[in-house]
């Protein structure tokens, strides 16, 4: 079994559990589509984001000079990390040199899948994530289950015992309300008292050389705007032509994450503010080998809105800490390979192919091909799972062949009804696992086209 | 070779074929009443729309919110308001507006589609105020509404300093989404539309 299946079936062990959770995040699903549907505009907004995305990757180069040189111009430092390791060492410098040691973050998948915040804790920094639902998970010391809704996998009881132990909430308090309460208190003497702010960047504009965080609590612009320093890191994926693209991406992005038409705060950052200091830290991490992929290319056009979890049956199921990633769901399966294919070569088997994610991605990644696409690639490298191996070569086998499909069609028609329900049902067989298998049919499906004569 | 020529070398080399820039365009159609789209919107934000004929209404409009009245210190960027007892041009350090319980702030264009105030830190001092405040008030004419986010970008210049489209106030749903107002920023969001 692969990872994921085996860290699947233990989340599924707790049967209401994963019921309950399924239910959540399908929730957060229904509100998209309520969104969705009442902009007639919506296919063509999609199609529009597609192309421009499309258009920026293959002019990334150019682009990110261009955001560069207009970034400095207004009075930025702008960074270059390879990789992790890098852009760990960049941030840690830039705070170490001005004596930083206490850091409010906001939310940023890239920092996570740079393990940022344990380098620099290890360094004598004090790193708070400022998003409520990160800064839940940080308490709880674990990794966010959703790019979105980082604690989405939790119960507001268990958030209260939570608080109750780290914050010092009264026990047995579990109001959502009371609890964010609590967490705004918590915070805000996070956010007086830290020295540097670190935000993400959802998008990154080559012609003004400026940037776009959208949050819904504020606590970006709290953390950017509080201290001197503000050190914000995005990916080389980020950028954007023109300011008006904005005008398309943030009506897709909120409407796509939550069903909002827009979030709270969308904040535009040109240069740092009078007295400040602004630091773009830009990461490639892998992201140049995907750009050189053609099958796989357009998965760098996401925009982290995680509407492929909220509609994906496997991960509404089997929770986001099945996958074992940052990013999890269908784009996370289709970008950890990327990363370490042998490491996570379980995930692409990690979905059903129904194709629902391509269908709501606001910016048209073909989620389930690139899934199918990294199968045949991981079996091509001889990582496929070992049963899987198997049975395509078996299947493959068979099929190339009439005579040995209509050979294998015939004996199966006659022996299963006969073989004992135990030996149908074997480890073999994961499908009849929680499934009952189709009655056999009595004939061939070209024998009842003969039959009854064709049209 | 340096980490920034190295990754760009390496985005050149794995460059796909030319795709074309697609032309900036607007989609959809405009709401008929941009003023009630544009509270209807507020509100779904989770905010309060409030039309007042003229900003000389804005200090007895003010009065109605409870907020307001029971606030202490009360910070505005929009001159006559009342109660506004922080000289902002005398804050030097931002973290002293840790105790505003009521900002006022002049929105300079409002988003039909999506209840969306464009503001910006121009003669804000401290671009930090509308998120430390415990309570927000956006001024808006009523003039200056757009039907969406493609007007909103071909009225605006976004390219220099800070500038933020805020719908509603402060919100998570983080927890079991239950949806709670006033995270960390505002608890509350009141649009004045002025006109």
């Amino acid at each position: 079994m692969s990872a994921h299946a085996e860290r699947a079936t233990l989340f599924l062990l707790d049967q209401p559990r994963s019921a309950w959770h399924d239910q959540a995040v399908w929730w957060v699903r229904q509100k998209r589509d309520r969104a969705a549907s009442a902009l007639p505009e919506w296919e063509e907004l999609r199609d529009q984001a597609s192309r421009i995305k499309a258009h920026a990757l293959s002019r990334l180069a150019d682009y990110l000079e261009q955001f560069e040189r207009n970034a400095v111009r207004l009075g930025a430092r702008v960074h270059w990390a390879r990789d992790a390791d890098e852009h760990n060492r960049i941030v840690h410098d830039i705070l170490a040199e001005r004596g930083v040691t206490r850091l409010v973050k906001s939310k940023s998948m890239l920092t996570e899948e740079c393990h940022l915040n344990p380098y620099l804790m290890s360094r004598g920094i004090e790193v708070v994530d400022t998003d409520l639902g990160e800064r839940i998970v940080q308490l709880a010391k674990e990794p966010p289950s959703h790019i979105v809704m980082p604690a989405i996998h939790k119960k507001k009881e268990e958030i209260g015992e939570l608080f109750h132990d780290k914050l010092g909430t009264p026990q047995g308090l579990a109001d959502p309300q009371q609890l964010t309460e609590a967490a705004r208190a918590h915070l805000r003497e996070k956010f007086l008292a830290a020295q540097a702010g670190l935000t993400g960047v959802n998008f990154a504009i080559a012609e003004t050389g400026g940037f776009v965080v959208c949050t819904n609590e504020g606590n970006a612009d709290l953390g950017a705007s509080l201290p001197a320093l503000h050190v914000a890191c995005m990916g080389v994926e980020k950028i954007v032509p023109r300011a008006k693209d904005l005008g398309v991406f943030l009506r897709l992005l909120a409407r796509s994450a939550t069903g909002q038409a827009v979030t709270a705060y969308s904040s535009h950052f040109h240069g740092p503010k009078p007295g400040g200091e602004l630091h773009i830290v830009i990461v490639d991490n892998g992201r140049s080998r995907l750009l050189g992929r053609d099958e796989f290319r357009r998965s760098l056009q996401c925009i982290r809105c995680g509407a492929c979890m909220n509609t994906c049956p496997v991960y509404r199921r089997s929770g986001g800490h099945s996958y074992g990633v940052t990013v999890p769901g269908p784009i996370g399966s289709v970008l950890a390979p990327s990363v370490d294919a042998a490491k996570h070569a379980g995930l692409p088997f990690a979905s059903s192919l129904c194709g629902s994610c391509t269908d709501v991605c606001p910016v048209k990644i073909d989620l389930h091909h690139q899934l199918l696409a990294w199968r045949a690639e991981l079996a091509r490298n001889g990582l496929a799972p070992r049963w899987k191996r198997i049975g395509a070569k078996a299947g493959g086998f068979v099929l190339r062949s009439t005579l040995l499909y209509r050979v294998a069609g015939w004996l199966a028609r006659r022996l299963v009804p006969l073989l004992p329900r135990a030996l149908v049902y074997s480890r073999l067989n994961a499908w009849g696992r929680g499934r009952e298998l189709p009655e056999m049919p009595r004939r061939s499906f070209r024998a009842e086209w003969r039959r009854r004569g064709k049209p | 070779m340096g980490s920034r020529e190295e990754i760009l070398a390496r985005l050149r080399a794995a460059r796909p074929a030319p795709r074309e820039l697609p032309e900036a365009r607007r989609f959809g159609n405009p709401a008929a009443d941009l003023r009630a789209r544009f509270a209807q919107a507020v509100q779904d934000a989770g905010g309060r729309c409030v039309r007042i004929g003229g900003l000389d209404s804005l200090p007895a409009a003010l009065e109605e919110l409870a907020p307001y009245r029971e606030a202490h210190r009360v910070a505005s960027l929009v001159p006559g308001v009342t109660r506004a007892n922080v000289r902002l041009e005398d804050v030097v350090d931002p973290h002293d507006l840790r105790d505003v319980d009521f900002a006022v702030v002049p929105g300079e264009l409002g988003i039909a589609e999506n209840g969306a105030v464009w503001i910006t830190d121009r003669g804000m001092r401290h671009r930090v105020l509308p998120w430390i405040a415990q309570h927000v008030a956006l001024v808006v004419a009523d003039d200056r509404l757009v039907n969406d986010m493609h007007e909103a970008y071909e009225c605006l210049d976004v390219g220099t300093g800070f500038g933020c489209f805020v719908s509603g106030p402060s919100k998570t749903a983080d927890i079991e989404q239950a949806l709670v107002i006033g995270a960390h920023g505002p608890r509350s969001a009141t649009v004045f539309l002025v006109g």
